[in-house]
């Protein structure tokens, strides 16, 4: 969580009851994609606790990470992160976002997020579960 | 005269009519909207305080101002459109509580206000120099040519039919002593249709939210503005689903100094979100086809029908 310390009281409230999410894939499969997708359905309802899927990184509160970081996704991901008005959290969502996967060490890996950009919260698995996104989710909440 | 009561002046548009009653009526009526929006999906919805908490988590962050863009008009302009929500409210409120207090013209004061809003999006998407943003701003351009047309041919039904009173006082005292302009006949019932078309068009919800167009733009006119400044954007939208609505039952429906007004306004509401909730996004084009054939044909029709008397 960057700029921590400048959080008063009531924003720090705010943000743990409405954080938007922004989404960027680096270069996944589109499992985990998919499976973020999931989580935002009207089974799961992620608005009751006021997350909201945003569509500029201006608005967004967390930043969901997905896919090892490609050689090409790398300015991009700066970009974004750059462009996310703080305090932000970031959130490696899948296993190739936190190490890499079965793609570690490949030529055209930069990856995994955290050499990039600080990191809150892994959340493993291949894809990981609607289930595990959520649970991820108030865990990155629990440390703003 | 309206503004002419000394140090109540300040009450009036701080506390009152102005900005900290307009702002939490509007914050709940747009929680009101997320959580039958939520009920219509068979989900639960957010809980009740969900827009304050979004408006204190955007107070809390930070503003960034894009690199080229105008620095000036990017950070003022929300606030202008905030001030004229903020300012409309007050009038419409004093105009209705006090009927002998409002000024000749000030209808049309009144519909000028409406405009800045919508002007401030279309400059503040234009100065972010996004090509989203800009492009989100000639939508929103093209819709206010759109829904501005049918909306002053309704509100024009009504000086005609009242024989000519262009003051919301002067409106309200027509209508105290004749009875609701919407029982007036035909006309009136014609302009109150198409006034209620103009309300989501108008806050760019439902069908109408082309200018927003969350999937495609990113949210357009705002999709650079982030902390204080959206913060402005989110308050005058849900200060404005609260004083469209309230406008419009002040110049159909009698005085809105009753408690029968919460009634009408929720219905008012409710068909606002039925309509967002199953109607898909229109096009541009089709919106202006919407608003300026048939809705402004109707609403041409209610005019020779008020001038024929009906």
């Amino acid at each position: 969580m960057s700029d921590n310390h400048k959080l008063t009281d009531m924003s720090r409230w705010g943000l743990k009851k409405s954080p938007w999410a922004f989404h960027l894939s680096t270069g996944s499969c589109n499992n985990c994609d998919i499976e973020l997708l999931d989580a935002l359905t009207p089974r799961f309802d992620v608005e009751r606790f006021g997350i909201l899927l945003v569509g500029s990184p201006r608005h967004a509160d967390i930043l969901f990470v997905t896919g090892i970081v490609t050689v090409q996704a790398l300015p991009r991901l700066i970009h974004v992160y750059n462009q996310i008005a703080k305090p932000c959290l970031v959130i490696a969502l899948g296993t190739c976002a936190c190490t890499g996967g079965i793609f570690d060490g490949s030529y055209h890996q930069i990856g995994p997020v955290d050499k990039i950009i600080p990191v809150d919260v892994y959340i493993p698995g291949c894809p990981p579960k609607p289930e595990a996104i959520i649970s991820g989710v108030v865990k990155a909440l629990a440390k703003i | 005269m309206l503004f002419s009561h000394g140090l109540m002046d300040i009450f009036y548009l701080v506390i009152f009519p102005g900005f900290i009653f307009t702002m939490t009526i509007g914050l709940l009526s747009t929680q009101i909207d997320r959580k039958i929006s939520a009920r219509l999906q068979w989900r639960v919805g957010p809980p009740w305080y969900q827009p304050f908490a979004d408006v204190v988590k955007l107070l809390g962050k930070e503003i960034i101002i894009p690199e080229g863009s105008n620095k000036i008009s990017f950070l003022l302009i929300p606030f202008v459109g905030f001030a004229a929500v903020i300012l409309l409210s007050t009038m419409i409120w004093l105009a209705n509580i006090y009927p002998d207090s409002s000024f000749v013209g000030d209808l049309i004061v009144i519909i000028y206000l409406l405009y800045l809003p919508s002007i401030a999006l279309i400059i503040g998407g234009s100065a972010s120099r996004n090509p989203f943003g800009a492009l989100g701003a000639s939508r929103e351009m093209k819709l206010m040519l759109a829904y501005e047309l049918p909306f002053l041919l309704a509100t024009f039904t009504i000086v005609v039919k009242n024989g000519g009173i262009i003051s919301l006082g002067g409106i309200l005292n027509y209508q105290a002593s004749n009875g609701a302009m919407i029982t007036q006949g035909a006309s009136c019932i014609i302009a109150f249709i198409v006034a209620l078309f103009y309300i989501p068009a108008k806050l760019g919800e439902g069908p109408f939210d082309i200018a927003e167009a969350e999937t495609e733009l990113a949210s357009g006119p705002l999709i650079e503005y982030s902390g204080v400044t959206l913060a402005i954007f989110k308050l005058t939208k849900s200060m404005l689903l609260f004083t469209v609505p309230i406008f419009i039952l002040s110049l159909f429906a009698k005085n809105i100094w009753t408690p029968w007004t919460i009634l009408w306004y929720l219905l008012i509401l409710f068909f606002i979100i039925l309509i967002k909730n199953t109607n898909p996004r229109l096009r541009i084009d089709q919106a202006l086809k919407l608003l300026w054939f048939p809705l402004s044909g109707l609403s041409l029709a209610g005019i020779i029908l008020a001038a024929v008397g009906l």
